[in-house]
Parts: structure tokens; sequence; C-alpha cells
């Protein structure tokens, strides 16, 4: 492998990498945080690249459609969460599972019925289709580095937020006692309700923002729901970090797994796993 | 507005099916320190969170300053100026000390803000030397001055504490008994539930003595003293 193909595998992989950790911050939040299972996550992202595809064809232009997707994203996850998933606090995991089984299978029916069973493209929009040039037969698209630019972003806002911000730590206190940080005066349900609205957001906008380089497709949505349920374990139920730092790690040993032995690509992500749980049961990190 | 803050009539409330207060009554006003005395299992934890709507009481009433508030959801009555430090004291491990302190850091119900970040640390100067800290890493007398800390910074009108100095060395229990007379020398009420009766009975004003769901004793914390039968009575001590 010469520098430029590894450049760009190393570019591919943390672009992935981000890109699952988007997807996967929600996910853990929600289970760390309201201890939910929530197997409709995926959900949210081909949700997300299907209103990438919908309002691009109605706008023409994909920025616009990505602000219009986020509003509907909160607002969908606000009106789930009011209606479906507050109620799921306290019931156990079976149930969990099988609400959440029901919603992807509602949400798959009801893409089906509104836009159909085709596979369906995003343009990239022209500020971005552009490519560097790397060497004389390799490039890199330029809208793969903005994806990944924009992923890092996000990441540091979430850091930030929960790091650094009162909510921030309201949500990790909800975490550990519901019921004191209620005795502080502070809403917990409303806690729940922004946190679990974000998750929804997140993966929507992943979505919507690989939508122009992944296509977009039936089922998308479970791939990436299994592959994030792996980043949640590997890095630690409840751990944004760990889920950062999980999903950088998927996304290299997933992309370099196709280069260098491209007939077990598929186990690469899963030696992984079990690597790291044998060496820490409880994923990389522990606490949010 | 009444200068009752916290009221309790005919409560009757269930765990499953056991039935842990046979209707109470129960008052604190502002200013006043309650003793909340019994044995172990009477109802003073189930009473505490029977007010505070932590459990839903099946029967009875409960007022916050005057208003119905009968298992209201617990932010609601804590936004009333009502303050909590419950048994096992309940600190954030996950949150450094500061977090823990400026998480629900708020005004009074009256826009009051005597109880700030810079007041608790000089009311508790082991806090400060500890703010990096997880709340996990301190000891327990550390942890108890942060959950009290904690409580003051919410700038309650009501404080209510439960076996605050439970588990703690002699010395360091009797450096929290020092802060509670602090505290309620600024004219914040207490209700107080804690093992060392006579410790109880040297800052309160009337103690309630419960016994097996019931309020079997009022009395006020001189009668109490001129009359060890009665703390032996329901209490099992001299």
């Amino acid at each position: 492998m010469d520098f430029s193909t590894f450049l760009i595998q190393l570019l591919n992989a943390l672009q992935y990498g981000l890109l699952l950790f988007l997807v996967a911050s929600g996910l853990t939040l929600v289970f760390g945080i309201m201890g939910i299972i929530n197997l409709a996550h995926g959900s949210f992202y081909m949700m997300g690249a299907y209103m990438a595809f919908a309002l691009t064809a109605l706008s023409g232009n994909l920025l616009v459609a990505i602000l219009v997707g986020i509003a509907l994203s909160v607002l969908i996850g606000f009106l789930l969460e009011w209606a479906l998933f507050s109620r799921l606090y306290k019931r156990d995991h079976l149930d969990q599972v099988l609400l959440t089984y029901g919603l992807i299978l509602i949400f798959e029916e009801l893409r089906s019925l509104l836009v159909g069973d085709d596979v369906h493209g995003v343009p990239i929009p022209e500020l971005l289709s552009a490519s560097i040039q790397l060497s004389e037969t390799l490039s890199y698209p330029v809208y793969r580095l903005f994806m990944s630019a924009v992923c890092i972003l996000l990441a540091i806002v979430m850091y930030w937020l929960i790091r650094h911000t009162r909510l921030g730590m309201m949500i990790r206190a909800g975490s550990s006692n519901r019921e004191m940080v209620q005795a502080l005066g502070i809403n917990i349900d409303l806690i729940y309700r922004i946190v679990f609205g974000l998750g929804v957001t997140l993966a929507a906008f992943a979505g919507m923002l690989a939508a122009p380089v992944s296509s977009v497709y039936p089922g998308m949505g479970n791939q990436v729901l299994i592959i994030c349920f792996v980043v949640v374990v590997i890095g630690g139920v409840g751990s944004v970090w760990g889920a950062l730092v999980a999903a950088l790690l998927i996304g290299l040993a997933d992309t370099f797994g196709k280069v260098i032995a491209p007939d077990y690509a598929g186990l690469a992500v899963y030696v992984l796993m079990a690597a790291v749980l044998l060496w820490r049961p409880e994923g990389i990190f522990r606490r949010i | 507005m009444s200068d009752v803050l916290l009221e309790a009539e005919g409560l009757h409330t269930f765990y499953g099916s056991s039935h842990i207060l046979h209707g109470i009554d129960f008052h604190i006003s502002r200013g006043e320190t309650v003793g909340l005395m019994g044995r172990n299992g009477m109802g003073k934890t189930t009473l505490i969170r029977s007010m505070l709507g932590h459990v839903r009481p099946r029967h009875g009433r409960v007022a916050v300053r005057g208003k119905t508030m009968t298992a209201a959801r617990p932010y609601l009555i804590a936004r009333k100026g009502i303050a909590y430090v419950p048994e096992g004291r309940g600190i954030f491990p996950n949150l450094s000390v500061r977090e823990n302190l400026i998480m629900g850091a708020k005004p009074g119900v009256d826009g009051r803000r005597d109880w700030t970040y810079q007041r608790v640390l000089d009311t508790f100067p082991r806090l400060g030397e500890r703010l990096n800290n997880g709340g996990n890493q301190l000891s327990g007398g550390e942890q108890q001055m942060l959950t009290i800390g904690r409580a003051l910074m919410t700038n309650p009108d009501l404080l209510i504490l439960d076996e605050a100095t439970e588990g703690l060395a002699p010395l360091i229990a009797k450096e929290i008994w020092y802060i509670i007379r602090q505290i309620r020398a600024t004219g914040i009420a207490t209700i107080v539930i804690d093992k060392n009766h006579a410790a109880v009975t040297s800052i309160s004003d009337r103690n309630v003595i419960l016994v097996k769901g019931k309020v079997a004793h009022e009395a006020s914390s001189a009668e109490l003293r001129a009359n060890p039968d009665l703390l032996h009575k329901h209490l099992g001590v001299s």
C-alpha cells in the first residue's frame, strides 16, 4: 500500500467512524441514562436519509433540506418520547425491545408507503462536489472531508455540553440518581425528553449527512443499528467519550480489514469487540 | 400567606400491600425545628417521601405553603423551597464535588440568594479542598457535608435531614450537628430524623414520635427531656 492509498483509507476510516459516532452517541445516552434499549434508533438514521432525499428533491438544496430535516427530527423525537418512550422507563427490557422492534416495522412500512422501495441517490451540493488530487491517479472527495469536519465539530459541542454545562451535569446526575435530581427541583422528565430528542436528531442528522455518499435504500437503518450497538458495547454503556473512541476503532478495523483481508472483512469488527470485552467486560469507559 | 410550610393530613401510604402510614397528621411552620422520631420501620422516611411526592399516598392530603400538592411531581414540591437530604445521602458519584454543588443551585422562593457557592464553601471548608474530586472519592462525613451543601445551594425555607449523622464517627457527627445548628440559626426550618435523640431534642422545638405508622406522641423538647419515660415507652431507649 503506498502512502496515498493509505491516506485515503485512513480518511475513509475516520469519516466512517465519526459518522457511526453521531448515530451511536444518542443510542448510548438513551441506554445509559434512561435505561432504554432502543432498537428503533437505526430507523432515525434511515428517516434522516429519506428526509434528505425528499427535501432535497423539493427544495433543490441539501443544506435547506438538512435544516428543515433537523427541525422535523427534533419534533419527531419529542413526540415519540412523549407518546411512547416515556412509558417505557419503568418497564423491563423485554417490553422495550418489543415496542421498539414494532416501531422498526412501522417506520419501514411508512417509508414504503410514502417513498416506495426504490433505491435513491442524493446529489452532492455543488459547492462541495470537488475532489482533492492526492497523486496522479488518486483523489479524495471534498464532501467526505466536510462530513468528517462536521462530525468532529459536533463531537466537540457534545463534549462541551455534557462536561461543562448545567444541563450536562443534570444529564449525568440523572443517570446515577433520578430521584435526587428531582429533589433538587429539576424536572427530570424534561431532561429525558431533551436527551431523547438529541439522540433522535443526531441519528437523523447522520443519515442526512451520509445520504449523498451512501445512497438511500430500504432497511439502511438496520445495518447501522447493529454496528451502533457494537459501538455502545465496546465504548461502555452511557459513555459518549467511549462511543467516540469505539466508533473510530471500528472505522479503522472495518476499513483496513477490507484492504488487508477482504475475504474476512466482515469479521474484523466483531473480533475487535470480542477482544475489547475480554480485556474490559464493561467496555472501554464506564461512566458518562 | 400561611406560615405553615409543609403539612400532611390523614396520610395513608402503602408499599404494595403493606400499609405503612395509618392516617398521619404532620405540619411544620416557618423557622421551626421539628424532630421526627420513631424506631426503624415506623414510617419516618415514608412520611417524608409521601409529603415530597416520591411516593403516592393512597388517602390524605399534602399541602405546601397552604396549597394542596398531594402526590405532585417531586420537582414542583422542591421548587417551593423544600430541600431534602435523604438517608444514604444521594450524592452523584459521577459528578465532581463542584458539579454536585452547582448543578441544582437556584434562588429561593422569594428570590433570595443567601446561600451562594462561596458561602457553602466557607461553611464546609473541607469541600473546598476537594472540588475536583468525584463524589464517590469522599469520606462519609464529607459526603454528608456535600449533600447538605448541595441542599443549601437551592436556598430552601425548609431543610429535611434524614439520618444525617448515621454511620459517622462521633467527632464528624458532632461537626454535622454544629452545622445543623448554624443552619437553624439562619431561620431555615428543619425536620430532623436522627437516632441520637438527645442531640435532636437539644435543637428541636417540637417532636413527633411515630409508632407503627401513627403519631403516638407529640411533645415539646422540654417535655421530652422532663419525661424520659416517654422516649423509653415509644422508642425503647432510655
